[in-house]
């Protein structure tokens, strides 16, 4: 065999799918080649805690080469656009790389220029995001010279990132303001396009809930149309206005630029269509994707990167050795829901099963939907083993690929 | 499975009134399901806008969201609100008859 598996990607799914891949064959037989733009690669979860000062930039980004095991070439060059009719990828310095098999990883990317006003006047200054380094340390300047007056949290549109993040920010701020004492001088509200906190019926409720002991105000079915920085107002295209002081915007998302680039490689938001039970592209057989870069109709998060690790490797492989695909993927989630305080919630689900009550992952596990000090403690200790078992392609002990069933309650037994 | 009358015929519909099977639409109920929307007549361009959403759901198996019709539809985003002010993705999928879009996860 003498084959080649290009990687476009090298964060989350495209470091932990090279190294999972790398032990099937020796180096002599298949080529395993990553490419990305830049080399660092961001603990994204890591963002969060950084407008609040507990994180720092530095901590959560390391060099992306490090994270690949020997026999996986590195190319840190960005790419100009996929010839899927050739099996190409060509990259920005004019070279052209053959592929057998292609793993599209590279994301998502912030798209802020797609609403008006957006990065205009005040962006910076009292108009930010925390879904990127640059926007995250700007944000806890911010924070820290921010005495008081109205604080919004706005999500533009779906798909983000982590949608429990925006929320986890409003929790995360009301700790932070009591902390300083100055909690009852801010006005916390969270705008959200959804029509409640949260897109699960049963997640949703629970979260409305807490947003509501924690006095965060909730605005739904907002669909911000302008953000006015040096008015200091959100404007919904229904012509509803929210007024700010300081606004935390999660901006749309879409996928990496060259996937436009690319006829026949993604949709209209440059994610690339795949079958959501086996990540197989549904226009090519030898092209698939991982993580935030899929089109399937689950979070775009880490845990469901990692999930999707399993079936992805697996599916390369039967490709390589033409058996037919393994179509196990279940749209498994699990997100730990900062609340503040030093506590968390836990929500874990897939494609059928909303996130309901219960432990994860048997029933002497965490608890599920509900605030405790195990959760927070899962949380952070989540960052190590995310660089020393999850990107090395190891498996976690206890933390299976497809959603665990027992430890939930479900509708007849709550 | 709660059921509506469009047309003088009984379609099942889901608890918020959107078509559970979108082949039991006919042209002929969409004026009825807008009037129900507050839309007393349905315009050229909004017509255009429900033909493409039948369109994209037969061809995607999902209705398109407000930002995805925006830009593939021909119609920008502020004209779809201004077409459909409660939501064009939501209002547009329910007179069109097919499922609400799925794209908000």
């Amino acid at each position: 065999m003498d084959k080649r598996i290009v990687f476009l990607g090298g964060g989350t799914g495209g470091t932990l799918g090279a190294n999972r891949l790398r032990r099937l064959w020796p180096v002599e037989d298949v080529e395993i080649v990553v490419v990305d733009r830049n080399d660092d690669h961001v603990y994204q979860p890591g963002l969060l805690f950084v407008p609040f000062g507990l994180a720092h930039t530095e901590e959560i980004v390391r060099p992306r080469h490090h994270q690949l095991h020997q026999g996986i070439e590195f190319r840190q060059v960005p790419v100009e656009r996929v010839d899927i009719a050739t099996d190409t990828v060509h990259l920005e310095d004019g070279t052209a790389l053959g592929y057998d098999v292609l793993v599209v990883a590279s994301g998502s990317i912030l798209v802020e220029e797609e609403t008006e006003g957006l990065t205009g006047p005040g962006w910076m200054e009292k108009v930010f995001t925390f879904y990127d380094i640059a926007g995250a340390a700007a944000l806890h300047d911010a924070l820290d010279a921010f005495d008081g007056g109205r604080m919004v949290v706005n999500v533009v549109d779906m798909p983000i990132k982590c949608p429990v993040a925006p929320l986890e920010f409003c929790f995360l701020a009301d700790w932070y303001f009591q902390q300083r004492g100055i909690r009852d001088k801010v006005e916390l509200t969270y705008v959200t396009p959804l029509d409640g906190a949260f897109t699960k019926p049963v997640a949703s409720k629970r979260l409305a809930g807490l947003m509501e002991e924690k006095g965060v105000a909730l605005v739904t079915e907002f669909n911000t149309g302008q953000v006015d920085g040096s008015g200091g107002r959100l404007v919904a295209y229904d012509g509803r206005q929210v007024d700010f002081d300081l606004a935390v915007v999660v901006p749309l998302h879409g996928g990496a630029s060259y996937v436009a680039r690319s006829p026949g490689l993604g949709d209209e938001l440059g994610f690339v269509p795949v079958d959501e039970h086996t990540l197989q592209s549904v226009s090519s057989p030898n092209i698939f994707a991982i993580g935030d870069a899929a089109g399937v109709p689950t979070s775009k998060a880490g845990s469901v990167t990692h999930f999707e690790g399993e079936v992805l490797v697996e599916n390369v492989r039967r490709f390589l050795a033409d058996e037919p695909l393994d179509a196990s993927y279940d749209g498994h989630a699990n997100c730990f829901i900062e609340t503040g305080f030093g506590k968390a919630l836990l929500i874990d689900f897939n494609y059928d099963t909303e996130p309901l009550p219960g432990h994860y992952p048997t029933s002497v596990g965490l608890p599920l939907l509900k605030e405790s000090r195990l959760n927070h403690l899962g949380k952070l200790m989540f960052q190590t083993l995310y660089w020393h078992s999850l990107l090395p392609g190891r498996d976690l002990p206890g933390v299976g690929s497809a959603m665990p069933a027992r430890g939930k309650q479900t509708e007849s037994a709550r | 499975m709660p059921t509506a009358t469009y047309a003088g015929k009984a379609v099942t519909v889901n608890d918020e009134g959107f078509f559970e099977d979108p082949s039991q639409w006919t042209e002929a109920m969409a004026p009825e399901i807008a009037r129900a929307e507050g839309i007393e007549e349905l315009t050229e361009p909004q017509w255009q806008v429900i033909k493409f959403m039948r369109a994209e759901y037969a061809e995607k198996g999902t209705g398109p969201t407000v930002r995805v019709l925006g830009k593939t539809s021909g119609v920008s985003v502020k004209e779809l609100y201004q077409l459909f002010p409660k939501g064009p993705a939501k209002v547009a999928a329910k007179i069109a008859g097919i499922p609400k879009p799925r794209g908000c996860i």
